[in-house]
């Protein structure tokens, strides 16, 4: 029984790990390779939850709802880039994160004002809301999904970034960038598709999670905060670092969930050490964070420039 | 507000004595208008001013973008709490608490947070942020998440108390003269020189021997306790210390406050504070959905404007006159 609760939370810690990579992924490419401090990031996230869950109300199809919420929002955040964001490149970071700020507030409100303050729920697909049982754990297939999409985007970026053309002017232009430009390479363009790439790769994983969480205005900023310490850890621009950080914050956040009200209530009162537990559980995090940067400044795996 | 010299012609003097002006008879015409809101709601003005203030050294001189201060706003608010729930209300204890307490985990965090630049100390301070906002979530005891309940305000004596309305805004009034006084005289003063010389060329500072982390360290705890000070009276104001003091979204509130007044200006902060809140409670006033309005301002700000508000006046009053003396 302890050892199925430690596997299952094992996959939960794995599949809350694929999730934040889904989104860490584009982050680190546009903070890394950009030098732009993207907080709407999480905004794509939401978007892309309510896009699907608005046509699987509509159309009842899992995949199609997929197709629309991760197009819609690359559309709209080609349209975001182009008018607003691209202008900001060349700015301070600080004028980047308050441009950002003032967009996820846009945000929020919007799908507020058009879907109302209620969460949407929505279900999981027919095929896969069952359970598979491995060597004695039942667990969801559903979850099984979420953690095979994770792999399936950290192959496929690593192929894109290592194996192609796209990928190794990627690559050129994070480190240097005036020299890819001299040799004639649209950087403007480059920037905008891996903007609005890394904006469908959170809309995916918003159209992922939306079967087990309750859609909601603001439930990109909680997601966009972890995203933005596991890019940290990983070392800012890196796709690797961003896999190997994700797995670890998602393991450490779930196991602290799990565990952590039981270790408190060796010397706290049980009522006590359940309130505090999570609570200190993602504070264990940000620790972890903190130690990280202050032996590493450049984070696990820093980009070499 | 305070330039190095001054100039008794220049326009710019004369609109921050009206501006002060209207800010010391702020309870009279809400006392005119027969309701407490106008007053507590200055207050409020006046609080965020306060704690912007703070901010604008780290941010407007040091060139550090933190994104972490509300900790330190949401500090200064559970000590009162904490220590009113405990029975403790005398007021010069709290505070020596509440600066004694700002200095340690200012001085902690800011020995980490300056290891790393740009977009790390960013992170790295929201990160701090976010922490001590989980651990004002887990301290059940005071409330959690739901936030604690101020039942018993602070007591300075021999001051008036602050159940008084007016009182207190006047006490926080004071704050804010003497704050805005101290930090143009640091400013003025080497700290401020030197901090400028980081932001603007890290590396000639570097070779002319300044030990870097020892001046921005200071920078850091200073620009901290103001913030914790806010925290006190905000607490007071309202009451109550919850965790959303210690939010991200508040410590990029106070962010734009310093940004939208005009960084690295000693006044800006205030004027920053008056526009948002007011623009925030006009707007509130119209539509429920007032931060569809306020968030695409922000952006506009920020794609239009890097000098803020006080900062564009800076610039058309020294057109006109060049002898208009140093920018502050």
């Amino acid at each position: 029984m302890l050892w199925s609760l430690f596997f299952s939370q094992l996959f939960n810690g794995v599949q809350l790990g694929m999730l934040l990579f889904l989104l860490a992924s584009g982050l680190t490419l546009v903070f890394g390779i950009m030098n732009f401090v993207n907080l709407s990031h999480g905004s794509f996230y939401m978007l892309g939850a309510y896009f699907a869950a608005a046509t699987l109300a509509y159309t009842g199809s899992f995949l199609v709802a997929g197709v629309v919420g991760i197009g819609g929002t690359m559309v709209l955040a080609l349209a975001v880039e182009r008018l607003a964001l691209r202008r900001l490149y060349a700015r301070d970071h600080l004028i980047q994160v308050l441009a950002t700020l003032g967009l996820i507030m846009f945000f929020n409100e919007a799908v507020r004002m058009i879907w109302g303050s209620q969460p949407l729920f929505t279900a999981q697909p027919a095929w896969a809301s069952g359970s598979i049982s491995l060597g004695g754990l039942n667990y969801p297939t559903y979850r099984l999904l979420i953690i095979g999409a994770g792999i399936a985007v950290a192959l496929g970026s690593y192929l894109l970034i290592h194996r192609t053309r796209i990928g190794m002017l990627v690559r050129a232009s994070s480190t240097h960038p005036e020299v890819v430009a001299a040799l004639g390479v649209n950087a403007r363009q480059l920037n905008t598709l891996l903007f609005s790439v890394g904006a469908g790769l959170a809309a995916l994983a918003g159209w992922l999670v939306g079967p087990i969480v309750s859609v909601q205005s603001g439930m990109g900023d909680t997601v966009l905060i972890l995203a933005l310490v596991v890019i940290v850890i990983g070392g800012i621009g890196s796709i690797r670092g961003a896999f190997f950080a994700s797995l670890m914050v998602g393991l450490v956040d779930t196991f602290g969930r799990a565990y952590m009200p039981q270790l408190l209530r060796g010397f706290l009162e049980r009522t006590v050490a359940d309130a505090a537990g999570p609570a200190l559980a993602s504070m264990l995090i940000y620790l972890f964070m903190a130690v990280v940067l202050a032996l590493k400044p450049g984070g696990l795996f820093p980009v070499k420039r | 507000m305070f330039p190095e010299t001054f100039h008794w012609r220049s326009p710019r003097i004369w609109l921050v004595l009206l501006l002060l002006a209207g800010l010391l008879l702020m309870p009279v015409a809400s006392a005119a208008l027969g309701t407490s809101f106008y007053l507590s709601f200055a207050t409020r003005v006046v609080i965020y001013a306060i704690a912007a203030t703070g901010l604008n050294l780290l941010l407007g001189y040091g060139g550090l973008v933190s994104m972490g201060h509300s900790l330190f706003v949401g500090l200064g608010a559970y000590v009162v709490g904490i220590s009113s729930f405990h029975g403790l209300t005398n007021g010069w204890v709290q505070l020596a608490i509440t600066m004694g307490l700002t200095t340690v985990v200012a001085t902690l965090t800011g020995l980490v947070s300056l290891r790393t630049r740009g977009i790390g100390f960013i992170m790295i301070t929201l990160a701090f942020g976010q922490m001590f906002y989980f651990l004002a979530v887990s301290l059940k005891q005071y409330g959690g998440d739901d936030g604690l309940q101020v039942e018993q305000r602070s007591v300075f004596e021999p001051l008036p108390s602050l159940d008084n309305k007016v009182a207190l805004y006047y006490i926080a009034l004071g704050v804010l003269v003497l704050l805005m006084y101290a930090v143009w005289r640091t400013v003025h003063g080497r700290l401020g020189y030197v901090l400028r010389g980081f932001h603007a060329n890290e590396r000639r500072m570097l070779a002319a021997g300044f030990p870097q982390l020892r001046y921005q360290i200071v920078a850091y705890v200073a620009s901290a306790l103001p913030c914790a000070v806010a925290g006190m009276l905000l607490a007071n104001l309202t009451s109550f210390a919850s965790p959303s003091y210690l939010s991200w979204q508040a410590s990029g509130d106070l962010i734009l406050i310093a940004v939208l007044g005009g960084m690295g200006t000693v006044i800006g902060p205030l004027i920053g504070s008056i526009v948002l809140l007011v623009l925030e409670e006009t707007v509130s006033k119209m539509t429920e959905h007032w931060m569809i309005v306020l968030g695409p301002v922000i952006l506009l700000v920020a794609l239009l404007s890097s000098q803020g508000l006080w900062g564009a006046l800076l610039q058309r009053t020294r057109a006109r006159a060049p002898s208009g003396g140093d920018r502050s």
